[in-house]
């Protein structure tokens, strides 16, 4: 990826499309936040490639002034695959959907993480299945009435950041769509990070599955219910920001700062940086209510990334060896002359 | 003893035979390639169960590798062998409906005791009259066990490594009866096991034995001498296995257009072969994937494709169907991809290291919608290149994704292969967005051939959303009008059908002036001219035309068949290219003649069909 001293807004990566997502969507507010993001990184659009399976969510390429290719149900992150080895130069993302990625498309997302390709998975999980009007997803809460569970579902859903955790991801952030501010400073940080950067988004489909995430992004109670996580910051969060997590054992808990003796000293740092990502894990599995939701970077490690380790061996191979050319792959075969 | 004779022979056809871990493969491949360095037409056929390593000494576990040799020009690895050596009595019972008259027979004493023959499922002790083996079959009876280990004692080689080796004192006795000298097969094997030095001296030193074997004890049989062949075009040649021609077609695809080459694959028999091959070649830059399944295979492929590399991915039957979804993407999306099915023996999983031809209306018809891909079929191994390198230059051409059909029989087998330079290639120019055309967009075409312009992410100025759903003809944009939708698919259509312009006609071989014309496709090749010719040296009229080039049709087809009375159409399947050919060409009434047994046609069986269509 190269940048460039050409400064960009977000108007430079909107295209000519008609963004088609229904009227309150939250998808409106994270391609918002994209086009923002692309514009601060300094990428020319035609070094961009954005893909997509199916769904609401993966017609956003089409809205992107870039290359993009909007491609079949659950294939996304194999395709996106192909791109970035293809062409290491590129800033390749992905597109998706809780259906999408965790349904049909689970097996690609699994392996794309474990193999660490330097591309960026932007997962709008909104619970549901919209395009298709209104059915149950991998992570729909338990017991959620939709029209293809019309007693509730009776499966357990998926929580995605175990799955990218299982899959030994380097990078797994969230956000909020509604949170501008932490989406894009999370979306940068993806762009930055060298590897496959799994960004769950949490989007409020305002027709089949309407406040899912509500209680989360009510303006006055989202300070309580959710903490944003900062590599070297304290766990602090909170109206009053007096609230931190502390380790007690085994298990994270919420104390009060100034009760019981507790100083911001004796709060839990953050470090996304750590391989052992026990407490990471920890942080993106927290559930209300009596526990804050972890937005921002919760995990964040170097490790080689699929794409520059081919290219490398391709290198050594290249330099190493005596045939260069077709013509000296015939040479060098056995061979007689009749 | 008697005195050694020597017979001189045009042709010959060797079988070795035992079980899967008795190492026949690599027994027969060395033959094979010392026959053909010293001048032969070679023609192979390795023939293996799926499983690695079945029970020993049953039936199920019986590998075999046949190659036929000659002075004269080879077109298949021949019906039924003249000399078969089997390692054991499950490998004779395997092989007792192939034993012809007059035939030599090479059997491991060591092995035909009580036991084995209860392993095989022999009823007495006498396999040979319990299967009728005819009285003029030469039995040669050599323990070549107890003689491998003989060969070997007191060297210190462990029990495993004396066992393992009793092949070479096979391929040793082989190679006098075939009067080959010993110093070649030792280089093959230098080059084979130069890592394993014990394994190395341990099949030097009883491949040498079984030589001097043979030549010591003057063995009361007729010696083999099977001159050079003078039919071929003189040249450089060497040996090459369908897969790995398909390869490397691939890989002169990709010099040729300047692009960089990228397999995305999954393991799957028998086609494995191809991403094996094509993951030796760092050095050219060659990229593979080995993916987390045959869809992943396609997509990253497809990705690649889009992403400006010339892009195939490698599969067989059951592959190919969890393919379909993505080839429909590529026909949408008109981007360049090669997918190469080598066709096993279906459905399901079906007979997963035997040859068929039942894939071809899966590659014509399985996709959904309107959904037309080039399919071509390679007709011999050493063809495999050529056809591999023509799928690519119509794919990067035409904009489209092109199905190539291979089969297990042609992509394990091996024939001789004169070797190609680049220059000498046909040109490859991939259909890119030209500098200049202002305002281009991702259906923007070329208005006389239908192909739409290859733009590819990194060049700027030429930014554009692809995809899978349907788009204006003149915008790009998605679209669900109801004319827009139907001049896109005739339009991707007629694209397809304009591939025909650069295909050459169908030629007939045989007797042009025959009443009846034979018709095949792909792998069957050899088989069908070899009968074909057999037939016309019997004085008979017989034509053959046979088809590389399926979808589309080369022009001259319906003229083709226009000249004759008769056209039998002959196939591994129930008639899959003939009902498509009843769909394509009106006025002509097809005969068929098809076998779906997992197995190549024989040529005697095509020349009795044909004589009894003759009379």
């Amino acid at each position: 990826m190269e940048t460039t001293n050409i400064q960009y807004t977000a108007k430079d990566f909107k295209s000519d499309q008609y963004v088609r997502w229904c009227p309150g969507c939250g998808d409106h507010a994270v391609l918002n936040s994209l086009q923002k993001v692309l514009a601060d990184l300094a990428i020319p659009p035609h070094q961009t490639a954005i893909i997509s399976g199916i769904g609401c969510s993966s017609r956003l390429p089409y809205y992107v002034t870039s290359y993009g290719f909007h491609t079949i149900h659950g294939r996304g992150a194999a395709i996106a695959t192909g791109v970035k080895v293809a062409n290491p130069k590129l800033s390749v993302w992905q597109i998706t959907g809780d259906g999408d990625c965790l349904a049909i498309g689970g097996n690609h997302f699994i392996h794309s993480v474990r193999r660490n390709v330097d591309i960026n998975v932007l997962l709008f999980n909104n619970q549901i299945y919209g395009l298709t009007k209104g059915q149950f997803s991998p992570t729909t809460k338990k017991g959620f009435v939709t029209k293809s569970s019309p007693f509730g579902t009776v499966e357990r859903p998926f929580r995605p950041a175990e799955l990218a955790f299982g899959a030994r991801g380097t990078f797994f952030a969230r956000f909020l769509d509604v949170d501008l501010k932490v989406a894009q400073s999370v979306m940068l940080a993806a762009a930055k990070h060298k590897g496959t950067s799994v960004i769950e988004s949490l989007v409020n489909c305002i027709i089949f599955n309407n406040g899912a995430h509500g209680w989360l992004a009510e303006k006055e109670n989202r300070p309580d219910r959710t903490i944003v996580l900062e590599h070297g910051k304290p766990m602090i969060f909170g109206k009053e920001r007096n609230k931190g997590l502390v380790l007690d054992g085994m298990t994270l808990k919420v104390v009060t700062i100034g009760e019981d003796g507790v100083t911001e000293s004796d709060i839990l740092v953050h470090d996304a940086h750590a391989q052992d990502s026990t407490i990471q894990l920890k942080l993106a599995m927290m559930e209300g209510p009596e526990m804050p939701i972890a937005m921002g970077v919760i995990r964040e490690v170097q490790e080689e990334t699929y794409d520059a380790a081919m290219e490398q061996q391709i290198l050594n191979e290249q330099a190493n060896s005596k045939i260069k050319t077709f013509d000296d792959l015939i040479a060098s075969c056995e061979q007689w002359e009749m | 003893m008697d005195k050694v004779k020597i017979n001189d022979f045009d042709n010959v056809v060797v079988r070795f035979s035992g079980d899967s871990g008795d190492g026949m493969q690599l027994t027969g491949t060395l033959f094979s390639n010392l026959s053909a360095i010293l001048g032969n037409e070679i023609s192979t056929f390795p023939d293996f169960p799926s499983e690695i390593r079945a029970p020993q000494g049953t039936v199920g576990g019986v590998s075999g590798f046949q190659v036929h040799l000659g002075s004269n020009k080879i077109f298949t690895p021949g019906d039924n062998p003249d000399v078969l050596v089997v390692m054991n009595p499950a490998a004779l019972k395997v092989n007792a409906p192939s034993i012809k008259n007059n035939s030599v027979l090479i059997f491991d004493t060591d092995n035909f005791e009580k036991s084995d023959f209860e392993k095989a499922g022999f009823l007495t002790l006498n396999p040979f009259q319990e299967l009728s083996i005819s009285e003029t079959v030469q039995l040669i009876p050599v323990p070549l066990s107890s003689l491998t280990q003989k060969s070997l004692e007191g060297l210190g080689f462990d029990n495993k490594t004396v066992l393992r080796s009793k092949n070479m004192f096979a391929l040793g006795l082989i190679c006098w009866l075939f009067n080959r000298p010993i110093d070649k097969a030792i280089h093959f094997l230098e080059n084979k096991f130069r890592k394993k030095k014990e394994v190395l001296s341990a099949n030097v030193k009883v491949l040498t034995d079984g030589f001097n074997y043979g030549n010591n004890l003057h063995l009361s049989i007729s010696t083999f001498q099977v001159e050079k062949s003078k039919h071929v075009e003189s040249g450089k040649y060497t040996s090459i296995s369908g897969n790995k021609a398909t390869a490397w077609g691939l890989i002169a695809a990709a010099q040729k257009s300047g692009l960089q080459l990228f397999l995305g694959g999954y393991p799957i028999t028998p086609a494995t072969d191809v991403m094996q091959e094509l993951v030796l070649y760092k050095n050219l830059g060659v990229k593979v994937i080995q993916a987390e399944d045959e869809i992943a295979g396609i997509t990253t492929s497809l990705g690649a494709s889009f992403a400006g590399c010339l892009a195939a991915t490698n599969t067989s039957g059951p592959g190919l169907a969890l393919k379909s979804e993505a080839i429909g993407l590529a026909v949408m999306a008109e981007l360049p991809i090669v997918i190469i099915d080598v066709m096993r023996g279906g459905p399901s999983t079906g007979l997963p290291t035997k040859t068929e031809q039942t894939d071809l209306l899966q590659a014509l018809y399985g996709r959904n919608g309107e959904s037309p891909a080039v399919v071509m079929a390679a007709g011999t191994p050493a063809d495999c290149f050529h056809f591999a390198y023509m799928a690519s230059k119509i794919a990067l051409e035409f904009m489209t994704p092109v199905i190539l059909l291979s089969d297990a029989f042609i992509g394990n087998g091996s024939s001789l292969w004169k070797l190609p330079r680049l220059e000498d290639l046909p040109s490859i120019t991939p259909h890119y967005t030209k500098a200049g055309l202002e305002k281009v967009n991702v259906t923007s075409r070329d208005q006389n051939t239908k192909v739409r312009y290859w733009s590819i992410p990194g060049t700027e100025g030429f930014g554009h959303r692809n995809g899978g759903l349907e788009k204006d003809y003149n915008t790009g944009a998605i679209s669900v009008d109801a004319l827009n939708h139907q001049k896109m698919v005739d339009t991707r259509k007629e694209k397809v059908q304009n591939v025909s312009n650069i295909i050459p006609d169908v030629v007939i071989e045989g007797d042009d002036t025959a009443e009846i014309l034979v018709v095949g496709w792909g792998g069957t090749h050899g088989h069908l001219l070899n009968a074909v010719s057999n037939i016309n040296a019997s004085g008979k009229k017989l034509a053959l035309a046979h088809f590389n080039y399926i979808n589309p049709l080369p022009k001259n087809t319906e003229d083709v068949f226009g000249k004759f009375k008769k056209v039998v159409v002959c196939e591994l399947n129930t008639g899959q290219f003939v009902s498509y050919l009843r769909s394509k060409v009106s006025g002509v009434e097809f005969l068929q003649y098809n076998k779906v047994q997992g197995q190549p046609f024989t040529v005697s069986e095509l020349e009795s069909h044909f004589n009894s269509l003759l009379k």
